[in-house]
């Protein structure tokens, strides 16, 4: 062998194990690349209390539109709540591949009126959002709500695996969960729930609407289900919490199907307080707050007052 | 016209047919709008499984399996008829497959060199091309008896399945991963740009959602495996071993339309040889096989001395060196008979197993509005197309849940997803009627209609939390759709452990009302093995594998539901 030719091989040899070890040890016990951190909002979005106005209001009219803006005006108005510029975040009920009539989401007449309050408030932009049980593009699309919520200008976003941030919710309960993006970044959030009956928490009114904000095992929530509402509930404090109390859904909740199980009530309930609101809509269920475990521990933790009368409120029963 | 036009003319019809067949498939899928205030139910805007209709091997093998040809089957005599008189130009100028087999095979190789002696042999005529005259009797034979099994290797459903189930959801899952290791190194334009890109194709290329489908590597083995094999044997899938080819073929018996050669002006160059598609001995000295040919007009474009030419009656005649053209199939009588032979004796010997109803798995959960499993599985043409349409990637292609019988036939896989009470896509998919489409009012049912059930779920209470851990949780029952629901609920007083009194809610089944759509299934928080499941017993399409003597219609709440 030539001495040439020993020098080319050797040090080709040399070169490759020293890429190796010098690989080896760089790479130990290091992550080579890393996932970047969400950047993450508060999710506080509720406004400074006003005594001039009613923590809460119910109005009642055979036209829906006017019945929520009657009730919205009883609590200050849209402006109150929506500034120019900020980006609005509708959370509707749209659990599940129902029509409207069967009153398991939202009424989609409601949340298009919102989009539109907003709208004409500034707001730069309006989405519209949940979590779905069933496949999200038959919920929206039966429920009407992507057409109404469309129609008035929002923009409706169906929840794909990326749009999950894993967040500390600092619950006694729920500690790390997935939460839909759009219900945390954003600058106000409209919690807009319909009354329905449930068969373990008694109701589903606004703070277990709030489930839909979670992605992951929620169906694990349910075996300590009144915790875990109020845990949500300290969690995620929406600017407003708007209900849909025009149908009722009083049996085979929280899906229903059948149109026997609705109570046509034309109601809506406007309310900064988020145990005041679901005090009064359970009223429609025929049930007291008192007797729903749920209700009680959130008023309990300090998140509002069950004695919705005391917190300020407003009726017109048209 | 000359001859350079038309085979770009070819080309054009390739890339269109091939277009067309991915457009449908990326099609048949829940994406449409509709106005729940007029439209009660949702249709799919295309019929999105028209490609499949023009397949005369299905339109053959369905009639000879199921006595009938189901709705728009008629529609590949619009194939069948001009290969009477043209030849194999459905394998040259129309199938995706081919198209697929021919771009793959033209790919420089360095064991087939582009202009090579090698070549030229390897597409010299070879005695493997007889295998699929063989699959084809033997599919032929079988799907008379009552198995149609044609489906696995006819290439239209082979390709509707593997871009369905195998293509789209691993381009899914490579897309995901590749945009999120891009935006991990934190590189804002970088993120940025990879975003952009992926919203521009997303959209129309990948589904709504990730979807994850059972046997997956059984399909890709068998699609990689033709893809590959390309790059050995140019399109060694045609020539050898397509079932629909060997029908083309067949039918190419009396073709009109063949190839002429000229012997004083030729030669001997070759040319024609390196780029023949068929392998059917296009050059001057050796015997022109029609049956073989995939009328891509590449020899008669080739050849320098214009001694080959395409044309209506060409001469049989031959000259001592230029035999002339063989118009006959190249299968010997001993064969054919013991390939039919071999397809008859596949139905009788699949039955007399056990995977046949008597031992079938129970978990066999058939797309709701199947026919009846002897039907069905002389209908099925594992088109996959069920399972691409499905909004909540509930149908899947089976491995062995019905026997190497149904080997991907759709079933119902209530863990991944559930069947969606208001949803008949399957149905409308179908293009054999092994599903047959149902009305809204047929799948839900009401007080006098009943329900189409596909199932009935069951409860493992050695699993269920309020049955065995002294836990709340009644998921079931929130997500039970029939109304009444057919999850009920009676609460008791049990004592855990440490002997402290819990108040739980117990779920159980009302078979009277359960469709077994598997929502339970799916939203049980056992994941595992979900502690309520669904099985096959009491579905619809089955006078026989059912549990009560009468089930009754639902008119009333049944006793224990708390109004």
């Amino acid at each position: 062998m030539k001495r040439r030719e020993f020098i080319k091989r050797a040090s080709q040899a040399t070169g490759l194990a020293a890429v190796c070890v010098g690989g080896g040890w760089f790479f130990h016990d290091r992550e080579w690349f890393k996932y970047e951190p969400p950047i993450v909002h508060k999710p506080d979005f509720q406004i400074a209390p006003d005594n001039a106005y009613p923590q809460i209001s119910l109005s009642r009219n055979q036209d829906h539109v006017l019945a929520l803006r009657d009730a919205l005006d009883a609590v200050g108005g849209i402006a109150r709540f929506v500034r120019a510029g900020e980006r609005v975040t509708v959370k509707p009920n749209v659990g599940w591949d129902r029509t409207a009539a069967q009153a398991a989401n939202t009424s989609p007449v409601l949340v298009g009126e919102m989009v539109r309050q907003c709208l004409d408030a500034g707001a730069a932009e309006v989405i519209v959002t949940d979590v779905t049980c069933n496949e999200a593009r038959r919920c929206f699309l039966r429920s009407g709500i992507k057409e109404a919520a469309e129609k008035a200008g929002a923009k409706v976003i169906l929840a794909v695996e990326d749009d999950y941030l894993v967040m500390d919710l600092k619950g006694r309960l729920l500690t790390s969960w997935p939460v839909l993006r759009h219900f945390v970044e954003t600058d106000r959030l409209i919690n807009m729930p319909i009354v329905k009956h449930h068969s373990l928490s008694m109701c589903t009114v606004g703070m277990k609407n709030l489930y839909g904000i979670l992605g992951g095992r929620r169906n694990q929530l349910h075996q300590e289900i009144d915790q875990s509402i109020v845990d949500l509930a300290m969690f995620s404090r929406p600017t407003l919490t708007v209900v849909d109390a025009t149908r009722v859904l009083m049996r085979g909740g929280p899906q229903g199907g059948s149109l026997d199980d609705v109570n046509i009530e034309h109601s809506v309930i406007c309310a900064t307080d988020q145990v005041a609101a679901d005090a009064r809509a359970v009223e429609f269920l025929g049930l007291a707050a008192a007797d729903v475990a749920h209700i009680v521990q959130a008023e309990k933790a300090g998140l509002g007052l069950i004695d919705y009368r005391a917190a300020g409120y407003k009726e017109n029963l048209g | 016209m000359t001859v350079g036009t038309v085979r770009n003319l070819r080309r054009f019809s390739q890339v269109s047919f091939f277009g067309v067949f991915c457009w449908l498939v990326l099609k048949t899928n829940f994406e449409v709008a509709i106005s729940p205030d007029t439209v009660s139910e949702v249709f799919l805007p295309y019929p999105v499984s028209i490609a499949l209709q023009f397949d005369p091997l299905v339109a053959l093998t369905t009639l000879l399996a199921n006595g009938t040809l189901f709705k728009g089957l008629l529609w590949s005599l619009a194939v069948l008829i001009p290969t009477i008189f043209l030849g194999r130009f459905f394998c040259g100028w129309v199938c995706p497959l081919g198209t697929l087999n021919h771009w793959i095979s033209e790919i420089r190789s360095e064991r087939i060199s582009f202009r090579g002696k090698g070549k030229i042999e390897s597409n010299r005529y070879k005695k493997y091309q007889r295998i699929k005259y063989y699959i084809f009797l033997f599919m032929i034979a079988a799907a008379l008896f009552g198995t149609l099994q044609s489906g696995l290797l006819d290439p239209l459903p082979l390709m509707a399945r593997s871009i369905g189930t195998l293509v789209l959801p691993t381009a899914h899952a490579a897309a995901d991963g590749v945009l999120g290791w891009v935006k991990s190194f934190g590189f804002k334009p970088l993120s940025g740009a990879a975003q952009f890109v992926y919203d521009m194709f997303a959209p129309f290329l990948l589904n709504f959602r990730q979807v994850h489908f059972h046997g997956i590597v059984s399909i890709a083995i068998l699609f990689g495996g033709i893809v590959v094999t390309n790059r050995v044997f140019t399109r060694f899938w045609c020539r050898g071993l397509c079932p629909l080819g060997a029908m083309l073929g067949i039918f190419s018996r009396y073709a009109t339309f063949g190839l002429q050669k000229d012997e004083k002006s030729c030669d001997h160059c070759n040319l024609c040889l390196q780029s023949c598609q068929g392998a059917d001995n296009p050059d001057v000295g050796t015997r022109w096989r029609q049956t073989e040919c995939h009328v891509c007009l590449n020899c008669q474009a080739a050849c320098p001395q214009g001694s080959l030419d395409f044309k209506f009656f060409p001469t049989l005649e031959g000259t001592r060196t230029n035999p002339p053209p063989n118009q006959r199939v190249d299968i010997t009588k001993r064969k054919t008979v013991a390939s039919l032979a071999a397809g008859a004796a596949l139905f009788p010997m699949l039955r007399s197993g056990d995977s046949f109803e008597i031992n079938a798995d129970s978990r066999l959960i058939r797309p709701p509005g199947s026919v009846i499993e002897d039907d069905f599985l002389a209908r099925c043409i594992r088109c996959g197309q069920c399972m691409r349409v499905c909004p909540n990637n509930a149908l899947h292609p089976t491995l062995l849940e019905s026997g190497l019988e149904g080997v991907w036939t759709p079933i119902l896989i209530p863990k991944v997803g559930y069947c969606e009470p208001s949803c008949t896509l399957c149905g409308q998919v179908c293009p054999t009627g092994a599903i047959l489409e149902l009305t809204l009012l047929e799948k839900v049912g009401d007080k006098e209609t009943p329900a189409n059930r596909i199932g009935t779920a069951f409860f493992d209470r050695g699993r269920c939390l309020p049955w065995a851990m002294a836990t709340r949780c009644i998921v079931c029952e929130e997500w039970c759709p029939t109304s009444p629901k057919a999850v009920y609920l009676k609460e008791e007083l049990v004592t855990d452990r440490q002997g402290k009194e819990v108040r739980v809610q117990r779920p159980y089944i009302d078979p009277d009302l359960c469709t077994g759509c598997g929502a339970c299934e799916f939203a049980c928080p056992v994941v595992d093995q979900p502690a309520v499941y669904v099985t096959s017993v009491g579905e619809s399409r089955s006078p026989d594998n059912q549990i009560l003597l009468r089930r009754k219609k639902p008119t009333t709440i049944p006793p224990g539901e708390t109004p």
